[in-house]
């Protein structure tokens, strides 16, 4: 039944401390504990980063080193920079230990090892490089603010009271606070609290009332992270699409405020919004009329609502919205175009969504008719809000004659056939063709109401032929694993593949290689799960209810092994006085037994390198864990179990590597395998199932179960049409299913719907929040088997 | 032994909305007697669909909603005491069997596996069922039909149907009706205007992206009827989505604020 494994190939060790002499030079620190935990850190920071993203963190962590702090700043770097430079961004690397340098040369130096703690919480919830910036000032301005002498001595020799335990603050503090709301509060600290040691402690340690107070009340408005979850669902029901988000600060003075946009990394948000309010009294009545004022203070517009007018605004444009030409327009022509072009996509929403106009109304300045004086200042602005006010506000009150034209003349061209980006264009350009000023080219451009803040800046409108192709380059480097040695192999096995344009099989048409999994340190396994131990503990009360009670009695049974005296008397005696007695007087015995066989069936392919959006862990760590936990579990309620996982380089190597089987105990073996699993190459499903499907088919039990983890469609260099391997892989599930086994997918894929649906069906889950994996797995093989 | 038929006859049309060629096709399968099996989420017609065959057929129809405890001599027929000895009184299955019934076994994956095998006599050449307590071997009616059926989205090994039960029927899938036509059936149903009908189907399309995401199952045709029935009762549409659809479906806080949000965006009101 089980082939027996080859020795284990020891690729893993030379690999590992080859990386180590490559690198280990590169990074100055005498430090002997270092040698401990280099490898791993030049490990991870080797699958994270750049060449040039390695090379600035061994400097960074050589810079650490120098300070002459100890070992643990260079270790906390060492350990917490890969993942924060893989996720915000590499200049982070230099960020970081330059301020840590900055920071020793000052008199605080004793605040460093509070800073770096805070380091991968901040990163986490301020989630972009630029705000990681914005914090890391914040920081310092407080440093060197706080730290001059309390008796007047202007050199600096006494360190700042506050600083240190502000930084023991921050991960609370950013859990409440948005950027800005946080340098108020810094702000508020500083100012009444520099020349008072004690008292400066108090409040930002967080001990004082009016540190509290201050928290309170910079505590208003709705931050992004808390609601991405939210927003997520929203895009996803609403606008079935899903992206990533890059949030922003507003609080920072700058030339130009930062406005949304989106581009392939994703959508820029500001990291809260407040509600907005109605205004307190004596502001003027609503000049639209039929307006009954809402009592002050009301809200108008929550936090979470002014997020999805955004989301919805940009949403309408991807959906709607087609590039133009820039080169084909004047600057002027250009604004016009980008309001009507707005207006347009908007309207298309509300024709779905009514209630948005709502919101947006709400949001949308309403400029004043005769705010503008046309023959001082450059009214275009103005000019183009009102207009656009007037498209949202059937009740909007303008008199202008031409704007009332154009604007019957938008709803007209918005019921026609052809109302493209294109068609809305030609409108704008003879709107502002028809209204041009003298006074438009000065450069006193009237601002006041003009600003639609909830909409994005429209970049992704414009195409420019100019500049040379504006093309994005995706140009990532591939980071390949390293060779493995061609040894220790198995023959091939060959299996067929499906081709769905000639709807044959190519017959032995790829080779499938079996190999057992190279073995790495078990502990490792063992430390993961008693991170888990709170689950493990949920985990173990829900499969009590799972295991089986060997023998179970049935009563009420009408026929059965045993009578059933109680019940046969109370039917003897309901026969006796004539009425009609219950037939099912006997019991008996069933066996409850689970009879499960299960193959977990690993996609080990390169993409699960990755470190999602909002995750800490690459998706190869968390699948360990989520993995170690599963087979756990499996093992406690006394399944069959078997894990392998799979890769493929071209139809001539699909790897197939063995982890468990199902005569092996989960054990120290089996667990060194998994805590070595590796990423690399590519997923050509198709033939990975069939094979797993081989070694499924011969057990026993009554049902047969294979679960793939996967994170990707399958996929593989020598298939160029994608599709093939999708049909594929659908048929070898056919294939599956005809042999009593259930196949199901757990995608960790957020845009795997389409595919994955194709290939397994009904019998899939996509995994949005991966971090969650761990949890959700063991889970879900539960439902599955219950 | 003599089986009323009457009682299991269909006596007036049941609007049923076609939505492909499935008719046809079923009419087909039933001139040779296949059996059927129907695959297709929760409350969107597949019973309506079958009562709707049955009354065109002109025949009766026999329902057997299928749960866990159910055993085989639920389905077959059992021997009952009575002051006189015993009496034996024929299952729903047997009756259909007997008067050339159509016999609708829903949600059949319920049924333990031991259960289910009873009906395969019946849904080979052999068109038979044995009755083994009774000493007698059934010769189904020649117009005798076994239909089943089952929820694909109810994703679990142990409930899934065994191959040798599934090879012996003839599949159709079913699936929520495309956005005019749902909005049609719930005019139909309810008699609510066509505005409102389509804006409940939007709500339910927005509800539906969310499967896998979270929510087990979209918002059925059946809980949109629900909410068309109550908005027909002059509830406000707001209130009346929120409990015929959101509140039903899922406990978890931000699909239903994310759902709740839909409601209102596509009513317009809030
Ligand atoms: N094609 C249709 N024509 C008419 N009514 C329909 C149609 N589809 C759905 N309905 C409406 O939806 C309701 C639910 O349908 P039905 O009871 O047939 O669902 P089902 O698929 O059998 O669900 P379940 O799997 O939960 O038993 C019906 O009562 C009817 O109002
Ligand atoms: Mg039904």
């Amino acid at each position: 039944m089980q082939p027996t494994p080859p020795a284990p190939s020891s690729s893993l060790k030379p690999q590992t401390s080859s990386l180590v002499d490559l690198y280990r030079p590169q990074l100055t620190c005498n430090f002997g504990q270092l040698e401990d935990v280099f490898p791993d850190c030049i490990a991870e920071a080797v699958a994270l980063l750049s060449p040039q993203g390695v090379k600035d963190y061994l400097d960074g962590a050589s810079l650490i080193c120098r300070i002459g702090r100890g070992f643990e700043p260079v270790l906390i770097y060492l350990e917490e920079m890969p993942q924060v430079a893989s996720q915000l961004g590499e200049g982070t690397l230099e960020l970081v230990s330059r301020t840590v340098w900055r920071l020793s040369r000052g008199t605080n130096g004793k605040a460093i090892p509070h800073f770096l703690q805070t380091i991968a919480e901040a990163a986490r919830r301020l989630g972009s490089e630029e705000s990681l910036e914005r914090y890391v000032d914040l920081m310092m301005g407080l440093a060197n603010r706080t730290s001059t002498s309390i008796h007047g001595n202007q050199n600096a020799t006494f360190p700042s009271p506050g600083l240190p335990l502000f930084l023991d603050q921050v991960p609370f503090l950013l859990s409440q606070l948005s950027l800005e709301g946080l340098k108020n509060w810094v702000e508020y600290g500083i100012h009444n609290y520099n020349g008072h040691p004690e008292r400066q402690k108090d409040y930002f340690g967080l001990q004082s009332a009016d540190s509290r107070a201050i928290l309170q009340r910079e505590r208003r408005g709705t931050l992004f992270m808390d609601r991405e979850r939210q927003l997520d669902l929203y895009m996803k029901a609403l606008w079935e699409t899903k992206t990533q988000y890059v949030p922003y600060s507003e609080g920072w003075d700058e030339l130009r405020k930062p406005v949304p946009y989106y581009d392939h990394l994703g959508i820029r948000v500001p990291d809260v919004y407040d509600d907005i309010r109605a205004p307190l009294s004596n502001s003027p009545p609503d000049s639209g009329g039929k307006g009954k004022r809402l009592p002050a203070g009301e809200i108008l517009v929550s936090g979470i609502d002014r997020y999805r007018a955004l989301l919805a605004h940009i949403a309408a444009h991807r959906r709607w919205s087609e590039p133009l030409i820039a080169d084909n327009f004047s600057p002027f022509q250009r604004v016009a175009i980008e309001t009507f072009e707005d207006s347009r996509v908007e309207w298309l929403a509300m024709a779905q969504y009514p209630g948005l106009r709502r919101i947006w109304l709400a949001l949308h300045p309403r400029p004043g008719e005769e705010d503008c004086d046309p023959e001082r200042e450059s009214c275009i602005r103005h000019r183009l809000a009102m207009f656009s006010r007037a498209l949202l506000d059937p009740n909007h009150g303008y008199r202008n004659a031409d704007l009332l034209e154009f604007a019957a003349k938008f709803h007209e061209l918005m019921q026609s056939k052809d109302n493209s980006t294109k068609a809305v264009a030609g409108l704008a350009v003879s709107y502002i063709a028809r209204t041009r000023r003298q006074a438009d080219l000065s450069p006193n451009v009237y601002f006041t109401d003009t600003l639609i803040d909830y909409r994005d800046d429209n970049r992704h409108l414009w195409r420019y032929i100019e500049e040379g192709d504006e093309e994005e380059r995706f140009d990532e480097e591939r980071k390949l694993p390293p060779e493995e040695k061609e040894t220790d192999r198995l023959p091939p096995r060959h299996y067929p593949e499906w081709d769905y344009q000639t709807k044959t099989y190519r017959p032995d048409w790829v080779s499938l290689y079996e190999s057992l999994h190279p073995a790495g340190d078990p502990m490792r396994i063992d430390a993961l799960l008693s991170k888990h131990e709170q689950l493990t503990k949920r985990l173990k009360q829900v499969m009590d209810l799972l295991k089986p009670q060997h023998f179970v009695r049935v009563r009420y049974q009408e026929e059965g092994s045993e009578l059933d005296l109680d019940v046969a008397l109370r039917s003897l005696i309901d026969l006796r006085a004539g009425s009609q007695p219950d037939p099912r007087i006997n019991m008996s015995h069933r066996n409850d037994g689970r009879d499960i066989a299960v193959m977990l069936l690993l996609d080990l392919s390169q993409s699960l390198r990755e470190i999602p959006e909002g995750c800490t862990q690459t998706l190869l760590e968390l699948s360990q864990e989520a993995v170690a936990l599963m087979a756990w579990a499996v093992d406690q309620l006394g399944d069959e179990f078997a894990i392998a996982g799979f890769s493929s380089n071209s139809r001539h190597e699909v790897r197939y590597q063995h982890i468990k089987g199902y005569s092996e105990r989960w054990d120290d073996r089996v667990k060194a395998r998994l805590a070595a699993m590796e990423a690399g190459y590519s997923t050509r499903m198709g033939a990975a199932l069939r094979h797993a499907a081989h070694y499924l088919k011969t057990r026993k039990a009554d049902k047969k179960l294979l679960l793939v983890l996967t994170d990707g469609e399958p996929s593989d260099i020598d298939a160029s049409d994608p599709r093939l391997l999708i049909h594929d892989a659908h048929k070898a599930v056919q294939e599956l299913d005809q042999q009593g086994i259930y196949t199901y997918c757990i995608n960790l894929d957020p845009n795997a719907d389409d595919y994955v649906k194709e290939i397994f069906g009904h019998q899939y889950t996509v995994i949005d929040r991966v971090e969650r994996l761990p949890e959700k797995l063991p889970r879900l093989f539960m439902s599955l088997t219950r | 032994m003599s089986h009323a038929i009457d009682p299991y006859r269909i006596s007036e049309e049941p609007f049923y909305q076609p939505q492909a060629d499935e008719i046809e096709l079923y009419e087909a399968a039933y001139a040779e007697r296949l059996p059927v099996m129907i695959k297709g989420p929760t409350g969107c017609g597949k019973s309506r669909f079958v009562e709707y065959m049955a009354w065109r057929l002109g025949r009766p129809l026999i329902t057997v909603a299928c749960n866990e405890d159910m055993t085989a001599s639920d389905l077959v027929g059992r021997y009952l005491l009575d002051a006189g000895g015993t009496r034996w009184l024929d299952g729903p299955l047997t009756t259909a069997a007997r008067i050339g019934a159509i016999c609708y076994l829903d949600e059949i994956v319920e049924a333990r596996q031991d259960t289910t095998v009873v009906i395969h006599p019946l849904t080979d050449h052999r068109r038979q069922l044995p009755l083994d307590k009774k000493g007698e071997l059934v010769h189904a009616h020649p117009d005798f039909q076994l239909v089943i059926s089952y929820n694909p989205g109810y994703q679990s090994l142990m409930k899934d149907l065994k191959q040798s039960t599934k090879q012996r029927f003839a599949g159709m899938d079913f699936d929520y009706a495309p956005p005019p036509v749902e909005a049609g059936i719930l005019v139909r149903e309810t008699g609510i205007d066509e505005e409102t009908a389509m804006k409940l189907v939007k709500i339910g399309a927005t509800a539906r992206n969310l499967k896998g995401h979270g929510l087990d199952e979209g918002i059925s045709t059946r809980l949109l009827v629900y909410a068309a029935q109550l908005i027909k009762r002059g509830i406000k549409p707001n209130a009346a989505c929120r409990m015929a659809l959101v509140r039903p479906i899922t406990d978890d806080m931000d699909i239903r604020i994310t759902l709740d949000h839909a409601i209102d965006v596509v009513f317009g009101q809030a």
